[in-house]
C-alpha cells in the first residue's frame, strides 16, 4: 500500500499560498497549515484598537483560508524568538526594516523542523520567482532551501518549473507537469488558476502582512534605538508603535498621543508602564510618555498634549500627570503649544 | 470530564487563538475549556480555529465588556 505523503504549508493569509496549497491537495496529498506570529504581523491588530475601524471584518485571514482549503492550521507564536532576525539579519533589509530573506529562511526552517517532529514528508510556500525584490528571486530560492536545511524538501508549486526538481517530484510524490512556471510581477496566472481552482474569494492584505514592511512604522522602529543608543526591543515596544501619534521633542523622551477612544482604550492598559497624562479641563488624549522625562520635559508634554485636547484655543488648560500609576496625580495648567510651534521634525512618522 | 478557564483579556489576535490551541493541546477529548477575552477578532478567529481543528464551539457570547467562548474539546 502506498504511503499517505503529507506536507505542511506556509499560510499567510494571501492568495499565493492559498493557491500553492490547493495545488499539492489536488494531487492526493494530506496537507496541514502552517502560520508563524512574530509580533509584526498586520493581522487583525490595528483594527480590533482603533474605534473607527470597529466596523471592518475583523476575522483572522490564514484562518479564514484554511477553512475554505479544509485543512488545519498551527498558529505559532515566534515572536520572542524572532527579535534576532530583526536585529541581526544575515543578508540584511529590505526598502525599510523588513529582513525578508532571513524571515523566509527562519519559517521554511520551523516548519522543516514542524515536519520532522510530526512526521510529515515535505514543506510548501507560494513563492514567485521574480515576484518580491528581497525574498523571492531565483537567485534567493536556493538560498532559502540551503540555510533552512531543508534543501530538495521545499516545493513551490508555483514555480516549481523554473526551479530544480525537489525530492517529492523525484519520488513520484507530486507530479512535476502538474505544477506551474508564474514568474514575475504580473498576478494574472494567479487570478486564472483561482478559476480554474474554484477559488473566487481571497484576502488582499494592503501593503503586506508585515509593519516592517511600512516606511513609517520602520521609522518608528529605528527612532526607539537611536533614543535608547541600542538595537533592542520589547514585544510591549512593538505594539505600542502601532498605535497614537509618537511626538519626539528630545531624546530623553517621546510623547504617544492616542488619536481616538479606541486607541484611548488599548493605551490604558499600559498605564502602569509608563509616565502619562491627561486633560481633566477638556476632553483630550491619553497620552504616555517613553522615556526619562524631567520635570521641564513634563511641563512642555503637557503644552502639547493640551494642543490636541477640546481646550487646544483655550488660554489655559490642565491636566493630570501620573508619574507612577495607582499614586497621586500632580496638576498642571498650561497654555496649549499652537500647532505651528511643534517642528515638524518632533513627529515620527 | 473537567472544566478549564483560560484568561486572554488584552491580548490581540492571534495570541489568544494560540493559547487557547496551546491550551486545548494540554486537554483531554470531553474538556470544556472557557476562554476570557477583550478582543471583538477572537468572537471570529476561536470559532473558525474550532472548525479547523474540529473541536465544539459550545457557546460565544459578549458579556459587558468582555467575550466569553465555551469550546469542548474533541478528538481532533
Amino acid at each position: 500500500m502506498t504511503k499517505q505523503r503529507k506536507a505542511v504549508s506556509l499560510i499567510s493569509g494571501g492568495l499565493d499560498s492559498m493557491l500553492a496549497t490547493k495545488v499539492i491537495q489536488e494531487q492526493g496529498v494530506h496537507v496541514e497549515g502552517i502560520n508563524f506570529y512574530t509580533g509584526f504581523c498586520v493581522e487583525g491588530h490595528t483594527h480590533a484598537i482603533r474605534k473607527k475601524d470597529k466596523e471592518k471584518q475583523k476575522k483572522n485571514s490564514s484562518l479564514w483560508v484554511a477553512e475554505q482549503l479544509g485543512i488545519k492550521l498551527h498558529i505559532i507564536d515566534i515572536s520572542e524568538e524572532y527579535k534576532d532576525i530583526v536585529l541581526n539579519p544575515k543578508h540584511g533589509y529590505g526598502q525599510n526594516l523588513n529582513p525578508c530573506l532571513d524571515c523566509k529562511i527562519d519559517m521554511v526552517s520551523r516548519a522543516w523542523q514542524w515536519c520532522q517532529d510530526n512526521d510529515f514528508d515535505f514543506v510548501i510556500t507560494g513563492e514567485v520567482v521574480g515576484q518580491r525584490p528581497k525574498s523571492q528571486r531565483k537567485e534567493t530560492m536556493p538560498i532559502i532551501a540551503r540555510e533552512s536545511q531543508i534543501e530538495d524538501r521545499l516545493v513551490r508549486p508555483l514555480c516549481a518549473q523554473h526551479l530544480t526538481e525537489t525530492l517529492p517530484e523525484r519520488e513520484g510524490w507530486i507530479k512535476r507537469d502538474e505544477l506551474y512556471d508564474f514568474h514575475g510581477r504580473n498576478r494574472k496566472p494567479q487570478f486564472a488558476l483561482a478559476k480554474k481552482l474554484g477559488i473566487e474569494e481571497w484576502s488582499q492584505p494592503a501593503g503586506g502582512c508585515c509593519f516592517l514592511t511600512d516606511a513609517s512604522y520602520s521609522k518608528k522602529l529605528q527612532d526607539l534605538w537611536d533614543a535608547r543608543g541600542e538595537r533592542r526591543y520589547e514585544v510591549d515596544d512593538i505594539m505600542l508603535l502601532k498605535v497614537g501619534r509618537h511626538i519626539r521633542p528630545a531624546k530623553n523622551f517621546k510623547l504617544i498621543v492616542s488619536r481616538e477612544e479606541g486607541e484611548n482604550n488599548f493605551m490604558r492598559g499600559y498605564r502602569p508602564q509608563f509616565t502619562y497624562l491627561y486633560p481633566t479641563s477638556h476632553g483630550g488624549p491619553l497620552t504616555l510618555i517613553d522615556g526619562t522625562p524631567t520635570e521641564e520635559d513634563l511641563e512642555l508634554a503637557a503644552r502639547i498634549v493640551a494642543r490636541f485636547s477640546q481646550g487646544r484655543d483655550a488660554e489655559k488648560v490642565t491636566l493630570e500627570v501620573v508619574r507612577e500609576h495607582n499614586q497621586p496625580a500632580q496638576v498642571v495648567h498650561v497654555k496649549p503649544m499652537p500647532a505651528e510651534e511643534i517642528p515638524e521634525e518632533w513627529y515620527i512618522h | 470530564m473537567s472544566q478549564h478557564e483560560l484568561n486572554a483579556r488584552n491580548l490581540l489576535c492571534p495570541i489568544p487563538v494560540i493559547r487557547t490551541q496551546n491550551k486545548i493541546s494540554e486537554l483531554s477529548p470531553g474538556d470544556l475549556l472557557v476562554v476570557y477575552c477583550t478582543d471583538p477578532g477572537t468572537l471570529h478567529d476561536i470559532p473558525a480555529w474550532c472548525r479547523v481543528h474540529g473541536h465544539t464551539l459550545v457557546s460565544a457570547e459578549e458579556q459587558s465588556d468582555e467575550i466569553v467562548i465555551t469550546i469542548e474539546v474533541n478528538d481532533a
